[in-house]
């Protein structure tokens, strides 16, 4: 519907939507969204509450499917494959592309654990000495081994918010992934505690296509590339953040990044 | 405000827009220095030259609130896209018009050495003040699309400015057949030719200007122009 001026990538995306509509029920809170997200840049998505970017970026890993009213009509692919085709391994399909949420959801195990889960079910690591390694690179990557190297057996619930939702994004490291999707991953968290996450993006950009989702604007303008602005349910433009912070091209992103919205 | 919603904040609109009256008091000053500056080289008024000078300061005064304001604009909104654009077009064009003012009072600061009136009078005076108001309209008409951010406007009054510069020429040539007709005149001539230039860099700086102004009311930048058409 919408004229978008969808960045120009020469890499053929890792991800991309086509046409996708969601619907809860009789509500369609997703209309029409067409979509790349590529591997070297982090993508934002921002829109005010109820605009349907958090239902959006759940149809990226199939996390709607856990949701009984939820319908999902469109097309999603990864890496060319359709992910809601019948073959798609679900399980596998959330650990290519991995989730990290609003607030920092570790198990009650210890910090190892936490980590070492995933790699565990989905059969990655080949002895002890080879998880001890999975684990530490996890924790490295997501800048959390310095601070608990000492005390891996100590329960990531102990942690602060700010170690949680770390702990959380080197679990979802863990098992390799190739995309990882963050829903408002500092809203709990305090202003250095989200310095870190944000330096952890920009230090995972590249090894993973990242996309995230915020209410805070700012920090969209901090951590990506692209930024696309949802709006009642529709994806109203889509471009470089550079690009939509200076300079967007529809009267209603506008709007609403200068604080004019409703 | 000229185009938009309000701001959620209504401090913030509060603040866009007295950054806007700070700029068209300071542009008002501007073209007052100017027309000023034009009259007392052509009364040989020394009285009202000197007054031109004093009042500079009141313009570098302004163009510190701007910078101040800007600055704190910048760290408390956070503005963003046309907001943003306004602010950093706010901070340059009074750097701008502070350089403008800058000119006026090199003018006035020339007028004791110019015999403009009584028996000694240059008679190439005469154009100058032409020259001057046009520069001074376009100072007038570009702060004026600041203020209503219109895009079109600003590019009028760069079309303008290559007229300028015809009359610049004009008057340089002007100047230099007085000086070689008239050559006890010399050293007066002389600073007539820099009043000249001085106008001629106001009206280029009135130019830069709605390039700014084009920039925060579209986002896009006014093709690079021909520069070229400076003349001497």
């Amino acid at each position: 519907m919408t004229e978008l001026n969808s960045p120009q990538t020469t890499a053929p995306p890792k991800m991309a939507a086509q046409g996708v509509n969601v619907f809860y029920g009789e509500k369609q809170a997703i209309r029409d969204v067409s979509l790349d997200v590529d591997m070297d840049n982090v993508t934002a998505f921002i829109g005010p509450s109820g605009c349907g970017k958090s239902t959006f970026l759940r149809t990226l890993n199939r996390m709607n499917d856990t949701v009984a009213s939820a319908r999902v009509e469109g097309l999603i692919t990864l890496d060319g494959e359709n992910i809601y085709d019948r073959s798609m391994d679900v399980v596998q399909l959330r650990a290519r592309v991995g989730m990290v949420f609003q607030k920092p959801n570790p198990f009650p195990k210890s910090i190892y654990e936490n980590v070492a889960y995933g790699p565990r079910i989905h059969g990655l690591a080949s002895g002890k000495a080879d998880m001890d390694q999975i684990v530490e690179r996890s924790l490295k990557r997501a800048g959390l081994w310095e601070e608990v190297k000492d005390r891996l057996q100590d329960s990531g619930t102990a942690l602060s918010g700010g170690q949680q939702q770390r702990l959380c994004i080197a679990r979802a490291i863990a098992v390799d992934p190739e995309v990882i999707l963050m829903d408002e991953p500092c809203s709990a968290l305090d202003p250095i505690a989200t310095a870190k996450i944000e330096e952890l993006i920009h230090e995972l950009r590249g090894r993973y296509a990242i996309v995230i989702v915020t209410h805070n604007m700012q920090q969209a303008a901090r951590v990506s590339q692209r930024t696309a602005f949802f709006h009642l349910g529709t994806l109203v433009e889509y471009g470089e953040t550079d690009q939509i912070f200076t300079a967007p091209r529809q009267e209603r992103t506008k709007d609403y990044i200068t604080g004019r919205y409703g | 405000m000229a185009k938009g919603h309000e701001h959620t904040i209504k401090a913030f609109d509060a603040e866009i827009k007295q950054l806007r009256a700070l700029i068209s008091q300071m542009g008002g000053l501007a073209e007052q220095a100017i027309a000023d500056a034009m009259t007392a080289l052509q009364r040989n008024d020394t009285e009202l030259a000197k007054q031109v000078r004093a009042k500079d300061k009141a313009i570098d005064a302004i163009e510190a609130e701007v910078e101040k304001l800007a600055v704190r604009v910048i760290a408390l909104r956070a503005p963003m896209a046309d907001d943003l654009r306004d602010v950093v077009a706010a901070l340059k064009i009074a750097g701008v018009v502070e350089r403008i003012g800058d000119y006026a009072k090199n003018i006035a600061k020339r007028v004791p050495l110019i015999h403009a009136s009584g028996k000694d009078r240059i008679d190439a005076v005469s154009v100058i003040p032409a020259m001057a108001q046009m520069a001074s309209e376009m100072v007038h008409d570009v702060l004026d699309a600041f203020a209503s951010r219109d895009a079109e406007a600003a590019i009028r009054v760069c079309e303008r400015d290559s007229r300028l510069d015809d009359f610049y020429d004009s008057i340089f040539r002007t100047l230099v057949t007085y000086m070689v007709e008239n050559p006890r005149t010399v050293s007066e001539v002389a600073h007539l030719l820099f009043v000249a230039k001085n106008i001629e860099r106001i009206g280029d700086h009135a130019t830069n200007v709605a390039e700014m102004v084009y920039f925060a009311a579209t986002g896009s930048y006014l093709a690079d122009r021909d520069t070229d058409s400076t003349g001497v």
